[in-house]
């Protein structure tokens, strides 16, 4: 079947993009290679997307996009992309599960949490080495943690981790914190957490499992050694868009190139969500990008009737 | 298919002593990226061969099996053959590359 839309990732953008193709009259399937929600669905508590003011569980706000976009139809297949044809009018997506034929692609595969970027560092996940702190903290109850950032998820998972362990050492590569005030307020009354300036993890030592993190002060280029159970790291994003053709246009860290209008430099391709290079990522902005991702397929669709025989 | 809960009590007979290939899931409730794995797995129990056991184990009520198996992030996928370890991933993971896994 030729597809209207096919949209690529089951998160906030592509759920949302999901119902306004339906709406609208147009046919359309949703790709995921994991599980339905992206980020979205493994934040603990969601309280700046309006219309809960109690705040909302992440997985059930995804799973409630989810019922959305199905009560309109849309089915996600879950299955990884294995190929992109783009170039032409007719888009092709290659996936275990056979390949999926259509008029347009949105992109909507978000971002996950960057990496250090260090030796040793794939072998040290689950050794030690975390990325959640909501989720692996209590295996560091009474234990010495190292958080690596300096951002609002860097000082909400030390302030999390303090709850639970002996001492909490939060590693951050300038002088001052990027956190919101209320964060930094918060994390200055907490005994059991240490902070350390003007440091960026270098090396992680350790035979089994992490047991000392090697720091390099940017300014003095002094060399320190810490002793630590656990390192959390949460240094921001990057997007998924490795998979994605060398055709698709990306800036130099990965984000694809579009602008508010959601197009890419490819006809009937579209970037909606965190993939796409813009100012602010949030479940509200990716919801945004999801709705004008659809209505321009639609539109591009129209503007090229009689030229899909 | 039936997803086994497994405890310190029945690990031996349920997964050490299967002739065969155990999927296990180590998980909390309280863990969302658990939440979000669970019906992936649910998935993966309904479409994998009759030889396959898919079991879940709770890391806060079965902590020795939990350190047992080094768990220290979790979601943890853990493979095993005929008692022994073949496979591990952790964190969240699509139907197939759990389906690769298994193999």
């Amino acid at each position: 079947m030729l597809y209207d839309t096919v949209i690529i990732g089951a998160g906030a953008a592509g759920y949302t993009a999901a119902i306004y193709a339906a709406r609208s009259g147009m046919s359309a399937v949703i790709i995921e290679n994991k599980a339905p929600g992206g980020q979205m669905a493994i934040s603990e508590k969601i309280e700046n997307y309006p219309g809960f003011p109690e705040g909302i569980n992440g997985a059930e706000l995804a799973a409630a996009f989810q019922r959305s976009s199905e009560s309109f139809g849309v089915k996600t297949i879950f299955t990884d992309t294995e190929g992109f044809e783009l170039n032409e009018r007719i888009k092709r997506i290659k996936t275990a599960m056979g390949d999926f034929v259509s008029k347009t692609v949105i992109l909507a595969t978000g971002a996950k949490s960057a990496r250090l970027g260090i030796e040793r560092e794939d072998f040290f996940i689950g050794r030690g080495l975390s990325y959640c702190a909501v989720c692996d903290a209590m295996f560091y109850k009474n234990k010495t943690t190292v958080v690596i950032g300096g951002g609002n998820s860097a000082l909400s998972s030390a302030l999390f981790l303090a709850d639970l362990c002996k001492k909490v050492i939060v590693v951050h590569r300038r002088n001052e914190f990027r956190a919101e005030k209320a964060y930094i307020d918060a994390l200055n009354e907490r005994k059991n957490i240490e902070v350390i300036f003007d440091c960026i993890p270098e090396e992680l030592l350790g035979v089994d499992r992490i047991e000392n993190i090697v720091l390099l002060n940017n300014i003095t280029a002094e060399r320190k050694t810490i002793k630590c159970d656990g390192i959390f790291v949460c240094i921001g994003y990057s997007p998924n868009t490795d998979m994605l053709p060398d055709c698709i246009s990306k800036d130099s860290a990965g984000y694809i190139n579009a602008s508010e209008n959601t197009h890419t430099n490819i006809d009937g391709v579209y970037a909606a969500g965190d993939l796409r290079s813009k100012p602010l990522r949030q479940i509200v902005t990716a919801v945004c990008d999801g709705a004008v991702a659809a209505s321009q397929a639609k539109k591009y669709i129209e503007g090229m009737k009689g030229k899909w025989e | 298919m039936k997803i086994f809960d497994v405890t310190g009590d029945s690990f031996s007979s349920e997964v050490e002593n299967y002739n065969g290939t155990v999927l296990i899931d180590f998980f909390a409730d309280w863990c969302t990226p658990c939440k979000m794995l669970s019906p992936v797995i649910e998935d993966v129990a309904a479409g994998a061969p009759a030889e396959v056991k898919v079991c879940k184990v709770n890391v806060d009520s079965e902590k020795e099996l939990a350190e047992r198996f080094g768990i220290m992030s979790i979601p943890t996928l853990v493979v095993m053959k005929n008692g022994a370890v073949k496979n591990r991933s952790i964190g969240v993971t699509g139907k197939q590359a759990i389906m690769d896994m298994l193999e």
